[in-house]
């Protein structure tokens, strides 16, 4: 008996040695990647977001001082681009929400066999480059371009004036740009409701439009919640949009950013901005996610 | 709309309902009249067109032709949501982002009921699922969602509820369980119940009147007791429970009955019996019931020089398998109260029963009609 136990005891063992260890074995290189790019780049930012300009005077270096007031500098420096890049972000992230959700809605329910060809070119202006792409609308939004002579024929838009270098391009080409982060994950959440629930909700006295708001579109949130993150976050830090687009009061945080590493060379002002965007998405994002409360969706 | 549908009541009057899909005839020139507050079965084999009807009646699918009314009201084009009818899903489809209190609150809150909260516990208690009401649907149990889902229907007082194979997909012993229950709730609220189904012991369980489906069309209608007693087509004879159908030939009456030659003996058919009156120059099929038929008493119906090929034993009963003389294989149950415990396989045998279970079927049909539908299937 004893013999039995003893055996069976360092038979788990050798078991409870083995089996756990593999997961973490194919944790690694994973993990090396993620303290190597982004970690370490992350600390490194955070390093020299307090730093200030070395006695040398020469462009460029710059000494760990610790002066937390780079923040407040920064800041008040760029508030605009700031508040600026937040307004434009949930501007885009509406209007594509707006856009996205009548399409995957349309994709989920009433495509039939059309469902793939409509799925493979909601995702294929991913096979042209983002610059390109943008680049595009300044032609479409363009003095001789389409939109400007049917909204100048309609006198909506004077003689004198255009739609580019504006923020209204600006805002027009970002909804434009993150469609697909918010189409795709909408048609995900769509495409799972069992068209019962709905049958049993139009069975249950709920017209068109009632079942909508009370089953449809809560079923379909986890996709919004989704949706409106891909497209808000990386909206809130475009800058080439803006670039593109844009005219210089139209400046979004990322623009000041870029200038500040590229032209200005000073690397604090810009960490310093870096860290403020993320704190600033993170915090929004969390305050979101809590109002939605989707962990209470299944 | 709404409240002139809530109103109505009577039977449901189904008539000349064609459904077509593309080429496929679903449902074929279909009447119907089901009383108020019955329990009505539409039982048939998967692809019969039931649950075509049923989703006509709901208001899911719209007729190709014909005529939908409750009472004297019309509902052929009406809305789902404009009749008073409410439907029990297949898999219940409990709306999951909803608590079983919301779930069943749902009918009540769109028709803009006052005392939502009171009818609503009412309902649950008579579920006896009152303390599930804060939960979500998923946290219940195959056989707790469909408590809920019938809740959540018969909360609305329908005129008319229908169920889609609701006990599909619980267990054997828990369907047992429900046929009983639902059965009880109909008795209990005293609505209409139509309930469509594939499982013909499910539908004799529970139901008062059935109607077997096939190919869209109504084969036979009546109580389960007429339907297993006196099938009127071979479809019924095979699809409810099991029957033995013999080809015979016509030999004349004797008084009130019919005489049949079956393979050189005589058989007695009633004439109330008799379901194949007018094609008697054809051959007919005389049917029995295997647990009709006795291997040990002679009665007047006899038919001799069986061998038995098959015993199987069941508990209650012991189910034979006979080779016939003339090679087709007849069935025989048996009670086990000691009568045939001594028989053997290949003993020959001569299987005896009494005229009045007798029934004589069109000899022009398929004798294979209904056996061939696996009942499980779907």
């Amino acid at each position: 008996m004893a013999f039995v136990a003893a055996v069976s005891k360092r038979s788990s063992v050798v078991r409870g040695i083995k089996r756990p260890s593999t997961p973490y074995l194919l944790l690694i290189p994973g993990l090396a990647w993620l303290a190597m790019f982004f970690i370490f780049p992350l600390i490194n930012l955070a390093s020299t977001s307090t730093q200030t300009p070395g006695d040398s005077g020469e462009v460029g270096v710059y000494v760990q001082t610790f002066r937390f007031a780079n923040y407040f500098d920064a800041f008040s420096g760029a508030r605009d681009q700031f508040l600026r890049s937040f307004l434009f972000a949930f501007i885009a992230t509406v209007l594509a929400l707006a856009i996205s959700y009548p399409l995957a809605y349309a994709i989920a329910f009433k495509s039939g066999k059309w469902k793939n060809l409509l799925l493979v070119l909601v995702v294929a202006p991913f096979f042209t480059s983002f610059l390109l792409r943008t680049v595009a609308w300044k032609q479409i939004l363009g003095n001789e371009g389409p939109v400007v002579a049917v909204l100048k024929f309609l006198h909506i838009l004077g003689p004198q004036s255009g739609l580019t270098a504006s923020a209204f391009a600006v805002v027009t080409g970002m909804t434009y740009n993150f469609l697909p982060f918010m189409t795709l994950p909408l048609y995900a959440s769509l495409e799972r409701i069992d068209p019962r629930t709905l049958e049993a909700s139009s069975d249950l006295y709920a017209n068109g439009i009632t079942t909508f708001r009370k089953v449809t579109f809560p079923l379909s949130l986890p996709g919004v919640v989704a949706g409106t993150l891909l497209t808000f976050i990386p909206a809130a830090g475009d800058y080439i949009n803006a670039t593109l687009l844009g005219n210089p009061r139209t400046k979004m945080i990322g623009n000041v950013i870029e200038s500040r590493f590229f032209d200005i060379v000073d690397y604090p002002t810009a960490a310093a901005l870096s860290f403020m965007l993320m704190a600033a998405i993170l915090i929004m994002v969390m305050v979101y996610v809590r109002r939605a409360g989707t962990e209470e969706l299944v | 709309m709404v409240d002139a549908a809530a109103s109505t009541k009577g039977d449901l009057n189904l008539t000349n309902l064609v459904k077509e899909f593309g080429d496929f005839r679903a449902v074929d020139d279909l009447s119907l009249l089901i009383p108020e507050g019955s329990f009505f079965a539409l039982l048939g084999p998967s692809g019969c067109g039931k649950t075509t009807t049923l989703r006509m009646i709901a208001g899911l699918e719209e007729p190709t032709s014909g005529k939908i009314a409750i009472g004297p009201t019309d509902i052929t084009y009406a809305k789902p949501y404009a009749r008073p009818v409410n439907t029990v899903f297949q898999n219940y489809a409990l709306f999951p982002h909803l608590t079983i209190f919301e779930n069943v609150a749902f009918g009540l809150r769109r028709r803009g009921v006052k005392d939502v909260k009171e009818q609503v516990t009412k309902v649950l208690e008579l579920v006896e699922l009152g303390h599930l009401a804060g939960r979500k649907p998923v946290q219940l149990s195959g056989g707790q969602q469909q408590r809920i889902a019938v809740a959540r229907a018969i909360v609305n007082r329908p005129a008319l509820l229908l169920l889609d194979e609701p006990l599909g997909a619980l267990d054997l012993k828990l369907r047992r369980q429900m046929q009983i229950e639902l059965k009880w709730i109909q008795t209990e609220v005293g609505l209409t119940f139509v309930h469509v189904t594939h499982d013909q012991e499910e539908a004799m369980t529970m139901a008062d009147t059935i109607a077997v489906m096939n190919e869209g069309r109504i084969e036979q209608m009546g109580t389960p007791v007429e339907l297993y007693e006196s099938p009127r087509t071979v479809f019924v004879a095979n699809f409810l429970g099991q029957s033995n159908l013999v080809k015979g030939k016509v030999e004349g009456t004797s008084g009130d009955d019919l005489l049949v030659s079956v393979h050189g003996n005589r058989i007695i058919v009633p004439a109330n019996r008799d379901f194949a009156a007018d094609n008697h120059e054809n051959s007919v099929l005389i049917g029995i019931r295997p647990e009709k038929i006795s291997l040990e008493h002679a009665e007047e119906n006899t038919l001799g020089g069986g061998i038995i090929t098959d015993i199987s034993f069941v508990g209650v009963s012991t189910q034979f398998q006979v080779q016939m003389p003339w090679g087709q294989e007849l069935a025989v149950f048996e009670q086990n109260d000691g009568g045939a415990s001594h028989l053997q396989k290949g003993d020959t045998v001569s299987l005896s029963w009494k005229p009045q279970f007798t029934f004589a079927l069109d000899g022009t049909a398929d004798v294979d009609a209904g056996t061939s539908v696996n009942p499980d299937e779907e």
